[in-house]
């Protein structure tokens, strides 16, 4: 099930945000403690989230703590769906 | 001439219930600080200045993130006659290993005595120092003397004389953190007096909305220093809310009738692209008077764009506009008249890249669009300035040197740094740029600099990092930055050498670069090539020749 989210997030971050097509983002890879994604484009990440999934994550959880890698960010997905 | 503490000290007993700064934090209420707040706060700090035996001239260091702390004990430290000095605070995908290497390289040259931090970063900071160095105190914020009414005839800032060194400013990475530009009193209220004018600063009717970064000029002076000395309320949000919901902007500018900010050109385009219509519905952006763009090279394409897409919220065309600064003249140089847009002066885009001068378009020509920075402030001077110091005609393109009565006492404890900037008396910027009608075009740069996001990144700190990865032949990288039309900044290209040729590993070491180069420096890279030996172009002289590899990097279009 999870799966059905993280293909799409993953995709997203590599071609869009990393620039780099084709790159694969392991599930429990840190995204935002690691610097991979840099703050300039959380913004872009959560508005790819609500346009995709119909989830609104704000910006005050756009950070480390409340999700770091594509398993954290599919649960927060999944619990708010 | 009076001084910081004198003015401050004026503003307290003439209007001491005016609101000086609201501090805005994602996801709490708005906390508005009046002048008696501001100075009982600092008050409590100068005290506990005092207790720890710390003595005026000495240079304190904050490391505080966006909040009372920081604007207390930064005028804490001015009442005491203390210099002191903001540092970044860590951010969380900054290796801390590498952000005490920083701290303890602006210990090395900087020397200050103090460092003022949080309890929970107390740890960090001493794992900076060393035996012998000249750090005697860390301060925490929860040691800070109780609230009191301030005694002013013993506090040691007001000892001070209009002469003597205020603040310290520095800017980042290795290279720029051991470079503090030193001010005077005198430098900073002279810079005050003559920027008000440029910008017919109005106290009854202005207030100033900023997300900037205190340790860095443009928020440090124009949206900190400016506003508290001069009383225009100022609203002050953090960068890191800002950056994560950059609506929060528009919506304290209409929620507070802001009228004047700065922002580096990259957040036109960042906040043009990514703001939804959902977040600013309802608001009123008619009081903008001025948005001015300061601190990265300007691209009116970012001012286009940011307008088409506010305008139906009642911003202003003539709120776009442009300024020249840097921290050695505290902040401004020159700025765009604001009862206008900025002009934009259209030339020849050939006879400007081999003869270094800015004619008319010729027809059936490619051209370049020039955006102007405006006219000098009123008490300072620029001249255009080939290699020999002859000032070069108008439309000339030359290095711009500085002269006013509001420069840099000195680099901190550098005496190189500041004889080798300063030349007769004016100061070289290291910038390219002409004059035609009186105003200022800034074309480039002499010095290999990289500005991303409005930030100082020398190319040496970034090159050293990468020749710390494995696999890189030391000495065999090249950092500059290119222009990305779409995000409105530089973005960072990194080329490293392998002592590998196989593909898989040469793309091995490009993801170990970025992460390096990321937890080491906080700069997200775009570019990173790792190719064979011999590609780097090196001087005769074996320095790495950045513009040729630039100009090698972009016709290999391996980008």
């Amino acid at each position: 099930m999870t799966t059905d989210i993280i293909t799409p997030l993953a995709t997203f971050i590599a071609e869009k945000i990393l620039k780099q097509p084709g790159k694969a983002i392991a599930a429990d890879e840190a995204l935002i403690s690691s610097g991979l994604i840099d703050s300039f484009s959380l913004m872009d990440l959560a508005l790819f989230i609500e346009d995709t999934f119909g989830v609104r994550i704000e910006d005050t959880e756009l950070n480390a703590e409340t999700f770091d890698n594509l398993e954290q960010l599919a649960a927060l997905i999944s619990s708010r769906k | 001439m009076t001084t910081l503490p004198n003015l401050l000290q004026h503003n307290y007993r003439e209007v001491p219930d005016k609101t000086s700064i609201i501090l805005q934090h994602a996801g709490q209420d708005d906390k508005p600080l009046t002048y008696r707040d501001l100075i009982r706060g600092a008050n409590r700090y100068a005290l506990t200045y005092s207790r720890e035996g710390i003595q005026p001239g000495e240079v304190v260091i904050l490391i505080l993130q966006h909040g009372e702390d920081l604007v207390y004990s930064f005028w804490g430290a001015i009442l005491h006659g203390a210099i002191p000095a903001i540092m970044p605070f860590l951010t969380e995908k900054l290796a801390p290993e590498k952000y005490r290497a920083d701290l303890a390289s602006l210990i090395s040259i900087t020397k200050p005595t103090t460092i003022v931090t949080y309890p929970e970063f107390e740890a960090e900071v001493r794992g900076a120092l060393t035996e012998g160095d000249s750090v005697r105190h860390v301060i925490l914020t929860n040691q800070i003397e109780a609230e009191s009414e301030p005694n002013f005839e013993t506090l040691q800032g007001f000892k001070s004389s209009p002469e003597d060194i205020v603040v310290l400013q520095h800017s980042s990475g290795t290279t720029g953190l051991q470079k503090g530009v030193a001010l005077s009193h005198r430098a900073v209220l002279n810079q005050m007096d003559a920027y008000g004018k440029a910008i017919k600063l109005d106290p009854a009717s202005d207030v100033i909305v900023s997300w900037l970064p205190l340790y860095h000029d443009m928020g440090f002076i124009a949206c900190f220093l400016m506003p508290v000395l001069l009383r225009i309320p100022l609203v002050d949000m953090s960068p890191f809310d800002w950056v994560r919901a950059p609506y929060r902007l528009h919506q304290a500018v209409s929620q507070y009738k802001g009228t004047l900010t700065w922002l580096p050109n990259f957040a036109y385009n960042f906040c043009a692209h990514k703001i939804r219509e959902r977040n600013i519905e309802g608001v009123d952006l008619s009081t903008w008077r001025a948005i001015i763009n300061c601190s990265e090279p300007v691209h009116v394409e970012s001012h286009d764009l940011f307008f088409e897409k506010f305008s139906a919220y009642g911003l202003k065309k003539s709120a776009l506009q442009t300024c020249y600064a840097m921290a050695e003249n505290v902040f401004a140089v020159t700025q765009s008249p604001l009862d206008g847009t900025p002009a934009v002066d259209e030339i020849d885009r050939e006879t400007f890249m081999t003869q270094r001068l800015a004619t008319p378009p010729k027809p059936d020509s490619p051209t370049l669009k020039m955006t102007s920075s405006g006219h000098p402030i009123p008490n300072t001077n620029i001249r255009i300035v080939d290699e020999s110091f002859n000032d070069l005609p108008n439309r000339h393109v030359g290095e711009i040197a500085v002269q006013s009565d509001c420069m840099l006492t000195e680099y901190f404890n550098r005496p190189d740094a500041t004889e080798a900037a300063i030349k007769y008396g004016w100061y070289l910027t290291g910038d390219y740029g002409y004059i035609a009608d009186g105003e200022l075009y800034v074309s480039g740069r002499k010095k290999d600099l990289i500005i991303v996001g409005g930030k100082n990144v020398y190319p040496q700190d970034l090159e050293s990092l990468a020749s710390e990865v494995n696999g890189v032949h030391a000495g065999r990288t090249v950092a500059f930055g290119i222009y990305d039309e779409e995000e409105g900044t530089e973005e960072v290209v990194i080329i490293a050498e392998a002592e590998s040729t196989s593909p898989s590993e040469q793309e091995a070491i490009a993801d170990a670069i970025r992460k390096h180069i990321t937890k080491s420096s906080a700069i997200a890279l775009r570019h990173v090539k790792v190719v064979d030996d011999k590609w780097i172009i090196k001087t005769s002289s074996g320095k790495t020749a950045r513009s040729a590899n630039k100009e090698k990097f972009l016709n290999f279009s391996f980008r």
